[in-house]
């Protein structure tokens, strides 16, 4: 019987067979850690070691609170740079460069069949190249620091299969969003998804990252799209090691196989405060709007910059609206710079800001007040996660912001 | 044994109202962090939650963010355990990891009524409540290790002072 993509990836690493359920222990190939290294440093000095283990296996980048909106937030960028100073730590990008996933993908960290850690939920977002890529704690990533090991218990896998054409306009978000809207938010608890189909293997590799991405928003440990044609000529400029691709075997056993078809699907939007409660975007139709985000590590590329741009240009954002929009990284900047992207957007009364997470988890740079309506392009509307608890937050693919900032409210992009 | 009182909550608590992102990188203190603990869920919880109180919950608790102070919030407000019928990976590694003892057990769940007074008999895996008694499945050694040494930080320091 054949093997699943994550009992491939760790029996290459263990140089033996494993097996679902086992645990085993590993030296990660790539560490990353944000603006959290702060806090981890201060477990680090706890276990008492003096060096770090390898400190070419880490990443670390400033993106969550960048530039920092406070002097705490200012004295913790301020410990990561003497850490990274004192131990050598030569990946290190600072409050310029963007945000960490679009940063370690750029820079050619994320590559196919390695394993890839991460003090931070949204590391799935590397299964996109064909990495297993997954979350873990902050005193885990300590623990890797002081001795490079991390445990793993090997998850069932289960596979995605999108099948169709997409119709005209709608996204990989909306792909995702309707597949957690169907499974829920544990819909894959633990488990590492496979996703495959013409659907998938049609979208861009920025549409691949904004479904490996939110693969964690239905509970799972990793997600994972088959290296292709695309995936290698978008790596080979960029690729900073050698890698080998790891795909499944043809008659790999999965714990659930679900299919999805997406020729006739809508707009969708995930209504507050749970990712999974998804409707299409009729079902909410008119509700007016305070805040328009386009931005995150889900949805803050040059095509979505594109996106928005093409739909805004000679046209006005609502008078009552706040569109911040926020490109996932400095180079994403540059080139939707140069394109005249945002140009076009400053025009019609966008707010262009710096690259970096922003608004999405609340700290600053568009905080919402009680009692307002945010329709953003991020992964995740739980209560108080851009701010107030009061306030609602509905998540939708680039088109559906960029609609919902021109029109004041939420609508279908195509009547735009 | 352990005796606490029962705070109920739903399915899919998510980390940003167990501890709320904005505090991440500027609270280090895990005292203070307590003090934030369900603050978005629940505003009187952190000010009335008394030592060896308990969190019963529904599917998916913790789903959400890596934060491991959603985990580190709780042990410090001196909650005993949270029951609940599944757990998102990363909170049960970061409950492991901090040693917040976490239980898996949906028939006690739907058992366990708010507010009431239960017992947990963490050496033999019981748990009694007023409908009634229930087992849970012991954790893998493996992990029981890093549990029994006090959390991962714990656990990697007596590794390391054994190899020297
Ligand atoms: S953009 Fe949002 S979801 Fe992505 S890494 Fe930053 S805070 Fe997390």
């Amino acid at each position: 019987m054949g093997k699943t993509f994550v009992e491939k990836v760790f029996s290459k690493k263990m140089g033996r067979p494993i097996k679902t359920g086992e645990i085993v222990e590993v030296i990660p190939d790539i560490a990353m850690s944000h603006d959290n290294t702060a806090a981890i440093s201060m477990i680090f000095r706890e276990i008492g070691v003096d060096k770090v283990f390898n400190p070419d296996i880490h990443v670390i980048v400033l993106d969550h609170a960048s530039p920092a909106p406070s002097e705490k937030y200012a004295l913790n960028h301020k410990i990561v740079r003497a850490f990274v100073e004192k131990y050598g730590i030569k990946n290190f990008y600072d409050v310029n460069k963007g945000i960490c996933h679009q940063v370690l993908s750029e820079e050619g960290f994320a590559l196919p069949g390695k394993i890839i850690v991460g003090s931070d939920s949204h590391t799935t977002t590397y299964g996109a190249y064909g990495a297993f890529g997954t979350g873990i704690g902050r005193s885990e990533m300590a623990v890797i620091f002081a001795t490079g090991i991390i445990w793993f218990k090997i998850p069932e896998s289960m596979k995605i299969t999108v099948k169709g054409k997409l119709p005209e306009g709608i996204s990989a978000k909306d792909i995702i969003l309707h597949i957690i809207g169907n499974i829920g938010s544990d819909g894959a608890l633990y488990k590492s998804v496979e996703f495959c189909g013409d659907a998938i293997t049609d979208l861009s590799i920025a549409g691949r990252m904004t479904i490996a991405n939110m693969s964690i928003e239905m509970g799972a440990k990793n997600g994972f799209i088959a290296p292709d044609k695309k995936t290698l000529s978008r790596l080979e400029p960029r690729a900073k090691t050698d890698f080998e691709i790891i795909r499944a075997d043809p008659d790999a056993e999965y714990a659930g196989e679900l299919e999805f078809d997406i020729n006739n699907l809508e707009p969708q939007i995930a209504c507050p405060h749970t990712v999974d409660n998804v409707a299409p975007v009729s079902a909410v139709n008119r509700k007016k709007i305070n805040q328009a985000f386009l931005g995150s590590c889900v949805n803050g590329r040059l095509e979505d910059i594109e996106t928005a741009a093409s739909m805004i240009r000679g046209k006005k954002v609502n008078k009552n609206v706040r569109f911040l929009v926020f490109p996932a990284s400095m180079k994403v900047w540059q080139e939707a710079m140069a394109k005249g992207y945002l140009a076009t957007l400053i025009e019609a009364g966008a707010i262009v800001m710096n690259p970096g997470c922003g608004p999405c988890l609340g700290a600053h740079e568009g905080t919402l007040a009680p009692g307002e309506v945010c329709i953003s392009s991020s992964n995740r509307n739980f209560k108080g996660r851009m701010g107030s608890r009061e306030a609602e937050i509905y998540l939708a693919s680039p088109a559906s912001v960029t609609a919902a900032a021109i029109a004041g409210k939420l609508v279908d992009f195509r009547e735009i | 044994m352990v005796k606490g009182k029962v705070w109920k909550y739903g399915d899919d608590i998510n980390t940003d109202v167990i501890f709320p992102g904005k505090y991440t990188y500027t609270i280090h203190d895990p005292n203070e962090m307590a003090q934030h603990a369900l603050e978005d869920l629940d505003p009187g919880f952190a000010t009335a939650v008394r030592k060896d109180d308990i969190i019963v919950a529904g599917k998916n608790f913790g789903c959400g963010s890596s934060r491991e102070q959603a985990a580190t919030c709780l042990k410090f407000a001196k909650v005993r355990a949270v029951i609940a019928k599944s757990f998102s990976r990363l909170y049960f590694r970061n409950g492991i990891n901090t040693g917040l003892a976490l239980i898996q057990s949906p028939e006690a769940v739907d058992a366990i009524e708010n507010g009431e007074e239960i017992e947990i008999d963490f050496d033999r895996g019981i748990l009694y409540c007023k409908a009634g008694t229930f087992n849970f499945p012991p954790l893998p050694e493996f992990v029981l290790g890093i549990i029994e040494d006090g959390g991962l930080i714990a656990h990697v320091k007596k590794k390391i002072a054994q190899a020297k």
